[in-house]
């Protein structure tokens, strides 16, 4: 009963994928699109699935592959290819004291509309570590990169971020 | 860097709970000497808790959640609901099986015993207890004997000859038997109190049916159930079972 045994362990991840998705596309329609073709697909390879290694992983992985592969994903594609070269210039995103943070991070409202403005790779990193609390690990599976890079691409995202926080704060 | 010189990617990547253990103890101990630095992580810790209601912010509707769930669900759910009507016909199935059988073998037995009564008369060295050719002898004989009563149509002028009459026993019933001849055939003519039991079983009523080379009809009228067998030709059969129909209506 390989199907039983997926969708047992499969269908637990089904709200974190979805809002993962949306996330990611910014379109409920494009989400549901792409959570369904994950599902289809890691049904399809469960077999070649190792039992014992990280579900939860492949299964982002399958999402974030499809997603790339997407209409909504082909669009973002030159953010993730950016996202290497053009580094923020640190001192821009530590102007922003811990304070002015402090601050910025009162309205929920101001610090989604910050995350939704972000590069898709940059929300990406940020959700799969501060929403999806996954280790790094976890990222460098899904995303297929080496863990150093994890590190560096987090701590871009985050000084992104941080930048946009800021520069609400500022506005305000 | 930090003013005091702390790596900040250092700082997140210790409250994201990536840093060994040797690394780990020493930050914290920065953390709880210089004052800038513990701004920095209380901050990020804000931040980080700012981000978790992201988790939430979009539910899958219960609708697209069934719909992925049927597309990956094990085929048995869906063989299940369709192997359910197919068990329901399978057990229609079995129990008609078995009442037909049942049916069929108590059938068998209601015909055997007619059978059988029909082979013992003839072979019989006294096949009649009232001999008579007088349906007027016959009918008045079996009064007393048996517990109904019935009428025989006038055999004079037509093909048939009454022979004569017996009581014998069909179902545990006491039943009488008519043998009437037809050129060089002898038909047997057994009337009993219908037995339901015996009367539904019977499929060849309201016609003459072959049962082991014999010619057999039977139906049932007012409570009597009638037997017509013998190895004349069937029409011979039909003949006498519609001119006894006709004297018993």
């Amino acid at each position: 009963m390989e199907r039983a045994f997926f969708e047992q362990l499969a269908m637990p991840l089904f709200d974190q994928l979805y809002n993962h998705a949306c996330w990611l596309t910014g379109d409920r329609a494009d989400a549901e699109d792409l959570v369904q073709e994950t599902y289809a697909k890691a049904l399809k390879g469960f077999g070649s699935f190792a039992e014992g290694t990280n579900l939860r992983a492949w299964m982002f992985r399958i999402l974030r592959n499809a997603f790339l592969n997407s209409r909504s994903g082909l669009k973002q594609k030159t953010s993730y290819l950016e996202d290497e070269e053009t580094g923020l210039d640190e001192a821009v995103a530590h102007e922003v004291t811990p304070e002015a943070l402090l601050l910025a991070t009162e309205s929920q409202e101001a610090v989604f509309r910050a995350l939704e403005k972000l590069p898709v790779a940059h929300r990406e990193i940020i959700l799969l570590c501060d929403v999806d609390e996954m280790s790094y690990r976890e990222i460098a599976q899904v995303l297929d990169v080496p863990a150093g890079t994890v590190m560096s691409r987090l701590a871009r995202a985050r000084r992104n971020l941080r930048a946009a926080l800021g520069a609400r704060e500022a506005v305000r | 860097m930090t003013a005091c010189g702390q790596d900040r990617n250092a700082l997140a990547a210790y409250l994201d709970g990536e840093l060994a253990g040797e690394q780990e103890r020493k930050l914290a101990e920065h953390l709880r000497s210089c004052p800038e630095c513990a701004a920095e992580v209380a901050a990020q810790v804000r931040l980080r808790r700012a981000m978790k209601p992201a988790a939430m912010r979009f539910a899958p509707s219960a609708e697209f959640r069934r719909k992925v769930q049927g597309q990956i669900a094990p085929k048995r759910s869906a063989g299940l609901r369709w192997l359910w009507p197919a068990a329901v016909a399978a057990l229609a199935m079995m129990v008609l099986a078995v009442v037909w059988t049942r049916q069929s073998a108590a059938r068998n037995e209601a015909f055997q015993e007619v059978a059988d009564l029909h082979v013992a008369d003839m072979a019989s060295a006294n096949p009649y207890d009232v001999v008579s050719s007088d349906r007027h002898t016959v009918k008045p004989w079996f009064q007393g004997k048996i517990p109904f009563a019935f009428n025989l149509p006038e055999f004079a002028g037509s093909e048939f000859t009454l022979l004569g009459g017996k009581l014998v026993y069909l179902h545990q019933q006491a039943t009488a038997q008519l043998v009437v001849g037809t050129g060089k055939h002898k038909i047997s003519v057994m009337i009993v109190q219908d037995d339901a039991k015996f009367g539904t079983a019977l499929p060849f009523a309201g016609g003459v049916s072959v049962r082991d080379s014999f010619n057999v009809e039977t139906w049932e009228k007012n409570g009597l159930r009638f037997y017509v067998i013998g190895d004349a030709e069937q029409g011979a059969i039909h003949r006498l079972a519609q001119a006894l129909q006709g004297a018993n209506g």
